[in-house]
């Protein structure tokens, strides 16, 4: 078997160019199961489509009418004891999504907060998910956890109706308890739920407390088990010790590219309890400490036929050499590009690039792998569990159903941890040793087997009118992906199509996708025509906007801020970008200061407004945002991969630099709340607006425009 | 097997039996289990691995198990009698963390701070926090956080 022979075999990952969830799910256990494993009470599940039935159990019987709908998207249990315990495929990698799903359930279920407990990315206990990504958290899975709530507390209302007599429309459910105004009564959801076994499906569609009317949601409350991360107790994937647990390390290539030609492992295989595995092109050992597992792995002698790779320095002209002609490009049109240049006042032409870029969450990758009668258990910061279950059951040759993955809340991810890589190192390792192995990626490996956001070349040639309006775009994107690609301004005659490149380095999902570069790109473009048709940057944008969304927080990021604003020292200077993405609406203005003797730049201050649609906890809401701006500053004044032959020549926090408390500018969050416009995920899009507004504000003080992403590699 | 050597923990003796050349790092979370210290980098640059030797904060990857003759503070001895100390909850009040793998080194990095300059300023505590990494993008709220825990201090030492 080489479980890892094909890892590299497919470069870009698939969420490299956006995901559409398909809630699907075939779920093994039939409802006798369910309360066997959660308990006597209350359980529902939200069914992706329509399979509306009521059933008593009775006392457990089975048959076929009980079988649980085949496509379950979300359930719920309410325990004799009141407890309620709400489960979802998600993963809590630091976007606080355990607190906000959890709000949503407290909400429409009328309990309090501190009743609900979150069972969230486990393959055998959640529901089938495709994974936490592309913002899709808050607008899907909040959603349909409010629909099993809302009918948990329909159940519960007509089981407390049938025992008083009444129509469940007479009683009312609050702070979890069931009162009829009209005889004075009164009682608990624990007591409607002891020695009850009903369960309920219900449809996707049914009706929810609208946002203006939320009591719990939509409440700045405190992160869910924060207690036990300010003390030290939470345990990430690489804080797990099971009995008997080994250390794993695996061999890696000199560089990208390199085949092994000759391998030996028998001087290592003679260190006293270490386990060798030499498969396909995998090898890797095992020990009881992890310094033991290192010289292992320093005692194997193998040889590498390396081959020729490009170097950073020659990357955009590569991209441009070496575009995908077996894979189609992603095109859309309208009009004419020639018609609308033939009518422009003004054109422009301009070439942009964005480098590769590191997610480096401060946890790394990070595996423990158990092997128990031919079942296998990892657990690992992935977010993809369901995906990560999949491929180690293709990989060991299972039945998915002897597979368990678990994923503890994670050390952060940003987009990096969709692949199985950890997992499927660790589980091979454990096999071999017959005790649970360990694996966590030391930060070179993090920086250098990961994959990267990917680099690419950005060609725009547009046109304006002479009152301003925009005539043509023509938008080209080599390689960095489709995710934000299409303009938000009007624009008669577009053509804008995506170009997939054979990429010199692995690349994959990122916070925010390609919407960076493409908002980057675009926006930087959007402020050389304002120069060019003589207006103000804003008062352009505002003639081409039509979206009153997008006006809106251009405004009220504008309005923050004080633009336009005045110069009052040298090397100062303003910009403004924004835009829309995954249903969220952006707009940032700074304010940056140059260094002309050194040519350095500081971010001084930063405006975001951001509206994504109703708001469901401002606090932890404003902490995403000011994350994003953080992270994103890294990414538009100095991250870059840099390589040469196969290698990383950065792979170190000493040499790749990401943003310190030095960094932070000034910053003032804008919450835009539309209570009338179901909510957004708001993770990624508040990142966006943040580079070209900095290329902005360097053109505004300096008179030169910046085209590369980083603007400012050596700052 | 040489005999083990001894080492302070949150104010508790512990017989180690990793060798003298073994990072302390390793040595509280494979052999102690105390694993709210964290692995960031292995090279000193990130902060998370923070620990106090003799209440000066140090990274913990940095330092051999053989050098450590004072007494060692993690992560978990600063809670005092199901108290939390006024860092942690001026943390915890704050929200000053999102995925929260950076904080234990964070919280330990500012417990020494204030211990140095009881009222840091804001410029003050940038400086002293510069080599702690959060990737998230805490640092504003962790800036108020150590301003507000040292409010707290003020009103009672520990």
């Amino acid at each position: 078997m080489s479980i890892l022979a094909n890892k590299f075999a497919h470069q870009s990952e698939p969420e490299r160019y956006e995901f559409r969830e398909t809630p699907l799910h075939r779920f093994g256990l039939d409802r006798r199961d369910f309360f066997k494993f959660f308990g006597a009470g209350i359980m529902v599940f939200a069914a992706a489509k329509n399979s509306v039935a009521m059933q008593e159990s009775g006392g457990g019987r089975q048959n076929h009418a009980e079988d649980l709908p085949k496509e379950i998207t979300a359930w719920l249990h309410i325990g004799e004891d009141g407890s309620v315990t709400a489960f979802t495929g998600k993963v809590e990698i630091g976007q606080n999504i355990r607190t906000s799903l959890a709000q949503s359930v407290a909400d429409e279920l009328r309990v309090p907060f501190e009743s609900v407990r979150m069972v969230m990315g486990d393959t055998q206990l959640t529901p089938f998910d495709m994974g936490t990504f592309g913002s899709r958290t808050t607008p899907t899975m909040a959603p349909q956890l409010r629909r099993v709530a809302a009918a948990a507390r329909d159940l519960l209302l007509q089981a407390a109706a049938k025992e008083w007599n009444t129509t469940p429309e007479k009683l009312l459910a609050v702070n979890a308890k069931i009162t009829d105004p009209s005889s004075g009564r009164s009682t608990t959801y624990a007591d409607v739920a002891r020695g009850k076994t009903l369960a309920q499906s219900i449809p996707d569609e049914d009706p929810m407390t609208p946002a203006s009317e939320w009591t719990i949601a939509g409440k700045s409350l405190p992160k869910v088990d924060g207690r036990a991360f300010v003390t030290g107790r939470h345990q990430y994937t690489s804080d797990l010790r099971p009995a008997g647990l080994l250390y794993g390390k695996v061999l890696r290539p000199p560089s990208f590219g390199a085949t092994m030609t000759s391998c030996d492992v028998s001087a290592a295989q003679k260190l006293p309890g270490a386990v060798l595995v030499h498969d396909g092109d995998f090898v890797g050992a095992a020990a009881p400490s992890e310094s033991e597992a290192d010289e292992a792995i320093a005692a194997i002698r193998a040889e590498w036929k390396e081959t020729p790779q490009p170097s950073s320095s020659e990357l955009f002209s590569y991209l441009k050499r070496n575009v995908e002609t077996s894979e189609r490009s992603e095109l859309t049109q309208s009009g004419s590009i020639e018609d609308g240049l033939a009518h422009a006042a003004q054109r422009l032409d301009s070439a942009y690039t964005v480098a590769y870029i590191a997610h480096a969450p401060l946890e790394p990758r990070a595996a423990v792998a158990e092997w128990k009668d031919g079942k296998l258990t990892v657990w690992t910061g992935t977010q993809r569990p369901f995906a990560t279950r999949d491929n180690l059951a293709e990989a060991f040759h299972l039945s998915k159903e002897n597979v368990r993955v678990i994923v503890p809340d994670t050390g952060s991810a940003y987009g990096g941890k969709h692949t199985p890589d950890a997992a499927l190192e660790a589980a091979r390792l454990a096999r071999a040793a017959g005790k649970p192995v360990k694996i966590v990626w030391a930060r070179e490996e993090e920086f250098t087997w990961a994959y990267f956001r990917p680099a690419g070349v950005i060609e725009i040639r547009s046109g304006v009118a002479a009152d301003g309006a925009l005539t043509a775009w023509e938008f080209h994107n080599y390689n960095s992906g489709a995710a934000g690609i299409g303009t938000p301004y009007t624009v008669p005659n577009q053509h804008i199509e995506f170009h997939p490149v054979r990429s010199p380095l692995r690349q994959g999902s990122y916070r925010g996708l390609a919407a960076t570069a493409n908002h980057f790109a675009r926006e930087s473009h959007m402020d050389d025509l304002a120069h060019a048709a003589r207006m103000d940057p804003l008062d352009f944008r505002l003639k081409n906007i039509s979206d009153p969304r997008l006006r809106d927080v251009f405004q009220a990021a504008a309005k923050s801020f004080g633009w336009p604003a005045k110069k009052t020292k040298p090397g100062q200077g303003f910009g403004i970008g924004g835009g829309i993405e995954k249903g969220g609406y952006v707009a940032t203005c700074v304010e940056i200061s140059t260094d002309d003797a050194r040519g350095a730049i500081r971010l001084v201050r930063v405006v975001t407004a951001f509206d994504c649609g109703a708001i469901v906890n401002p606090d932890g809401l404003r902490n995403q945002i000011i994350g994003a701006n953080i992270m994103g500053l890294g990414g538009a004044l100095f991250e870059a991969m840099t390589f040469d032959g196969g290698r990383i020549s950065n792979a170190r926090f000493s040499r790749y630099r990401v943003p310190r408390f030095r960094d932070v500018p000034d910053m003032e969050i804008v919450l835009v709340d539309r209570k009338d416009i179901p909510s957004a995920g708001a993770g990624e899009t508040p990142l966006v607006g943040l580079a070209p507004a900095i290329g902005n504000a360097i053109f505004d003080a300096t008179g030169v425009r910046r085209t590369t992403l980083p603007l400012a590699p050596r700052a | 097997m040489a005999p083990p050597l001894e080492l302070e923990v949150n104010a508790q003796k512990y017989p180690v039996h990793s060798d003298p050349d073994t990072r302390l790092l390793t040595v509280l979370r494979d052999e102690l289990g105390l694993t709210g210290t964290k692995y960031g980098c292995g090279e000193g640059q990130c902060g998370a691995c923070t620990v106090l030797i003799g209440g000066s904060p140090r990274r913990s990857c940095q330092v051999l198990l053989g050098e450590v003759v004072q007494p060692v503070t993690t992560i978990e001895g600063l809670e005092k009698d199901g108290h939390l100390h006024p860092v942690q909850q001026a943390f915890l009040d704050l929200d000053a963390f999102q995925c929260a793998y950076c904080t234990s080194g964070m919280i330990l990095s500012s417990v020494a701070l204030l211990a140095q300059k009881p009222h840091p300023s804001p410029t003050e505590i940038v400086q002293f926090m510069q080599g702690n990494i959060c990737r998230c993008g805490t640092y504003p709220r962790i800036v108020d956080a150590i301003q507000r825990a040292a409010k707290s201090l003020e009103k009672q030492p520990r």
